[in-house]
């Protein structure tokens, strides 16, 4: 039996069982890296060692030793943590961010941290300082990002499940790249400390894993009100495995006519298609509605998200930690803000960069009314346009992302054709609700193709419920790249 | 042509809570550098800051206290710049939409009270501290986090001197509140200073320097002294104000250019998107009025009406809270309130000025037992005042009581009208002119004598049975 083939939920039954010690299992993970891994560059950061000494150690818990993996941007305590930036090179944080004392409390054995864009700034993983990672699918084409990372690893099973972050698309769009389950919560559902902040107010943690039922696992030992984020919100979390009634008649889905654009590929167009008809097969109601501000949602996405961006980077300056510039001038007039400078200048990539000057622009005395403040009012308009089709539709179904995977380097000289990738992913973030990415197909080049599934403010079992009554009656999310098999 | 002053105060204030702003992080001056920290005052990446409940208590009481009307909601901006004391380099503050605004203080002046408008009451957190040493910068993330207002008025402020009243009003009332120890040196009370100059009359405000560095309320005053002159020089001269940030040097007592208003810096200021907005209930707002200490105004009416104090004494002795309330405990134990008033304002606190003491030690060097036991060997002519002025310093320096030092020095009045007589003979064989004097009604020649006998008993012998033993002997 190959253990790494098997899904979370299947592992947990045999390491509940006995049938294996987490050291086997940790064993067979860290093999298959070592074997895979090279072409895919997935992880940032492993300890072989380090993994096999805890997985000893470990017990209990409702994950009795269940590896995971998370992405670069996670609090490890102790473990190399850098945002896949040469800016963090070496930092290694003293404490734990909330999930992973959750998952830990429950016997989770973390793997490592997972490439990414740098600072979770992209959506192809090719802005990493490690480089980029490879689609599992086709190791010529880019697995989406910034969970990158995340989603090529559990494609290709050197993970059973992972943990991204997702503040524009950034879990779903990988996850519909490498064909994988991906989730971003309701903004406040999961604790963000310990999350290094891309853009605060639209930041989510959530998972990566093969199919639905595992993301309701995760979700389950994950979600919560946490005093250290003042975000997360103090409702009850639901046992979302429970969600799984396969009665899905009577839903009542929309589909927006403003995310079938003309710029969308037609093998997608058509894959969704055919996914919204199984959902009309399996007795929901299926009707067109119309989200007016769609079209100004990546305008205001690149406003709001550099402009927080700009601020939450600004502490990485060489000061306290992290990368410190070496080419120091004596006698400068002013050596500090040569230091400055030059770390920041050395440390932080093109597009971190690019953010960064954007962000500060947005935020300039003289701009912000015009920019930020603009853009904020927006939002609004689009978090409207949500909670208004909520009023009739219990979830919204769209295609995650316009393609399939692209080439690696394909759209690294064209940063907005980059941008409009998260085009059918940004509102979501922008409105705070919850949304998901099941494969539905593929496209006709073999790459896979995502189903984005919008809901309410923390109805995350609506999703669940009707994601699960798809993957029911579909295979989609049981194929494995072939290369990784 | 005549100048007139135009100055308004930005004054931070530490707030006295035991943990950090938005972290708990314990508070503690002069702990080693760099170990009252966290990760989250540390600003290390990924963490998030939480709203120390105490933080807003604590500054609404100074908001209405000073009168202000406290916002609606309750919302943190971060205000950004560069600098290795600010780890996460933007500042938590408020910007847009202060915690409170449009309050007032009333100050005394010459020709009577004037209100100077408080603009805004807000919160924000404190930065660290860098040390600078030969061939080093070194920083210290203790103070990092720290709670602070920064309380800022209008220009209703027309001089040195009533910017200085304005601050000892100031720090008078937030004592009172108990929730800062407002000491300049240890900088839990920090003073900036917008001053320019108009032609007399002219409503339009000249162009403005803000001086910055003075660490006591004296250097505050010293340093808009010297920035009026010098402001009216260059005017005078024909020159022009730059916009500008000034130094205060202490030693030099000279002001100095900091940086133009070309090199200020742009905060882009946001919302701070890890601290939600929340709404301060209005029953939370009634509830911290309703809780609110009596203020030194009130303090100072009720200690005319209740102990007939004159407006002078009850003025000085409602400034400080300690001071009212040493006054008030003592009033409990003896019941003639003039008289402790009057020792407190004389002796007392001329004891504690030149020994460096402050008044919230004054219960610990003189217990309140202690002062009215003296106060009791007074009345009943044990001591005379005189040599209770002896007494006294010797009772605050070695806490013994004064029945002790009495015996000790030998000072007990002599009330014994036989060791006084013959005493008395002494003087007026000694005085025979000034006797004729008296003799023939001269008052002054009178209080001669007695002052002869004083001196001859050191101070220890009853003066009115010495007044009254004199005139018998005399027969006037």
């Amino acid at each position: 039996m190959e253990l790494t083939a098997l899904t979370a939920h299947k592992l947990l039954k045999l390491l509940s069982e006995n049938e294996v010690s987490p050291e086997e299992v940790a064993s067979a993970y860290l093999k298959r890296i070592e074997a895979v891994d090279k072409k895919l560059n997935s992880f940032a950061h492993i300890d072989p060692d380090e993994v096999l000494k805890k997985a000893k150690k470990i017990k209990g818990g409702k994950l009795k030793g269940l590896p995971i993996a998370v992405k670069d941007n996670f609090c490890v305590k102790g473990q190399l943590t850098t945002c896949s930036s040469k800016i963090l090179k070496g930092f290694r944080p003293p404490y734990n961010a909330t999930v992973i004392d959750k998952l830990e409390q429950e016997g989770a054995l973390i793997l490592g941290n997972l490439n990414m864009d740098e600072f979770a700034f992209g959506s192809s993983c090719e802005t990493s300082c490690y480089g980029p990672t490879r689609n599992p699918w086709n190791i010529d084409y880019a697995p989406g990002g910034s969970s990158g990372g995340s989603a090529a690893s559990v494609a290709a099973r050197l993970t059973p499940w992972s943990l991204g972050s997702d503040t524009g698309g950034s879990i779903r769009q990988p996850a519909s790249l490498c064909g994988v389950v991906g989730l971003k919560p309701t903004y406040g559902r999961v604790s963000r400390y310990g999350l290094i902040a891309f853009a605060s107010s639209l930041d989510q943690i959530g998972p990566l894993t093969q199919n639905v039922e595992d993301a309701a696992l995760l979700m389950n030992i994950i979600s919560g009100y946490d005093k250290k984020d003042s975000t997360s919100v103090n409702t009850a979390v639901p046992d979302y495995l429970k969600s799984f009634t396969g009665d899905i008649k009577g839903i009542k889905i929309g589909i927006p006519k403003e995310y079938f654009i003309s710029g969308i590929d037609p093998d997608v167009k058509d894959t969704v298609t055919k996914a919204i008809d199984i959902l009309k097969k399996l007795g929901a109601s299926v009707d067109e509605i119309s989200l007016p501000h769609t079209e100004y949602a990546v305008a205001t996405y690149y406003i709001v998200a550099p402009g927080e961006a700009s601020s939450n980077l600004a502490r990485f300056d060489g000061m306290h930690y992290g990368h410190r510039t070496n080419n120091l001038k004596k006698g400068t007039d002013n050596a500090l803000i040569d230091m400055y400078s030059k770390t920041r200048g050395e440390g932080f990539g093109d597009e971190a960069k690019r953010r960064i000057l954007l962000g500060t622009y947005v935020l300039s005395s003289g701009y912000y009314d015009a920019y930020y403040l603009k853009a904020l009012k927006v939002r609004t308009k689009i978090a409207e346009d949500f909670s208004k089709a909520f009023k009739n539709f219990d979830c919204i179904v769209t295609p995650t992302s316009p393609t399939g995977a692209f080439k690696i380097g394909e759209k690294t000289s064209d940063p907005l054709s980059m941008y409009l990738s998260d085009i059918f992913t940004i509102s979501a973030n922008l409105a705070g609700i919850p949304a998901m990415s099941v494969p539905c197909g593929f496209t006709s080049g073999n790459l896979p193709v995502g189903l984005q599934i919008l809901g309410k403010p923390f109805d995350e079992e609506m999703l669940f419920k009707v994601t699960h009554a798809y993957q029911q009656i579909t295979d989609w999310h049981t194929r494995v790249p072939a290369g990784c098999k | 042509m005549q100048y007139e002053t135009v100055i308004g105060l930005e004054v931070h204030v530490q707030l006295d809570i035991n943990t950090k702003a938005f972290c708990g992080c314990s508070i503690e001056f002069g702990k080693p550098a760099n170990t009252q920290v966290c990760p989250i005052c540390l600003g290390l990446p990924g963490v998030l800051p939480v709203l120390n409940e105490k933080f807003l208590q604590y500054a609404m009481r100074a908001a209405l206290a000073l009168n202000c009307t406290v916002a609606n909601f309750l919302k943190f901006d971060r205000k950004h710049y560069y600098y290795p004391d600010l780890p996460k380099n933007y500042q938590i503050s408020q910007y847009d939409k202060p915690l409170a605004a449009n309050g007032h203080l009333q100050i005394k002046i010459e020709t009577g009270q004037k209100k100077i408008r408080i603009l805004r009451v807000h919160m924000e957190e404190d930065a660290g501290k860098l040390i600078h040493t030969k061939d080093a910068s070194l920083v210290d993330l203790n103070r990092t986090g720290t709670p602070l207002i920064e309380i800022v008025s209008q220009p209703d402020i027309s001089s040195a001197a009533e910017a200085y009243t304005y601050l000892t009003r100031l720090k008078s009332i937030l004592e009172y509140l108990e929730i800062s120890d407002c000491d300049m040196e240890k900088g839990s009370l920090r003073c900036d200073a917008n001053i320019s100059l108009r032609p007399q009359g002219h409503t339009t405000l000249g162009t403005k320097a803000e001086v910055k560095n003075m660490n006591s309320f004296k250097g505050v005053r010293d340093a808009l002294n010297y920035e009026i002159i010098r402001q009216e020089k260059t005017l005078r001269e024909g020159g022009t104000i730059i916009q500008e940030t000034r130094l205060w040097n202490e030693e030099k007592q000279k002001t100095f250019s900091m940086r133009s208003k070309e090199e200020a810096h742009d905060y882009r200021y946001i919302p701070d998107p890890d601290l939600v907005p929340f709404v301060i209930e209005k029953e939370a707002i009634e509830k911290a009025r309703r809780e609110l200490p009596e203020l030194p105004q009130a303090k100072k009416e009720r200690l005319i009406k209740d102990y007939s104090l004159s407006d002078y004494d009850a003025g000085i002795l409602s400034a400080d809270k300690q001071l009212a309330i040493y006054f008030e405990d003592a009033a409990q134990n003896y019941k003639q309130p003039k008289i402790i008033c009057n020792w407190l304002m004389s002796d007392i606190m001329s004891y504690l000025n030149t020994n460096n003491i402050p008044i919230k030690k004054l219960k610990e060097v003189l217990p309140i037992d202690k002062l009215v036991a003296m106060l009791k060997l007074i009345d009943n002519n044990t001591i005379s005042g005189k040599i209770a002025k002896q007494v006294l310093p010797e009772m605050l320096k070695t806490g013994k009581d004064t029945s002790v030092i009495i015996k000790e020095k030998n000072l007990s009045q002599i009330t014994d009208a036989g060791v006084i007589e013959s005493v008395i003979n002494e003087v007026i064989n000694e005085n025979e002119k000034v006797v004729e004097e008296v003799k023939s009604g001269k008052d002054k020649a009178l209080m001669f004598l007695v002052g002869q006998v004083m001196k001859k008993t050191r101070g220890k012998a009853n003066p009115r049975m010495v007044n009254s033993l004199i005139k018998k002997k005399l027969e006037v």
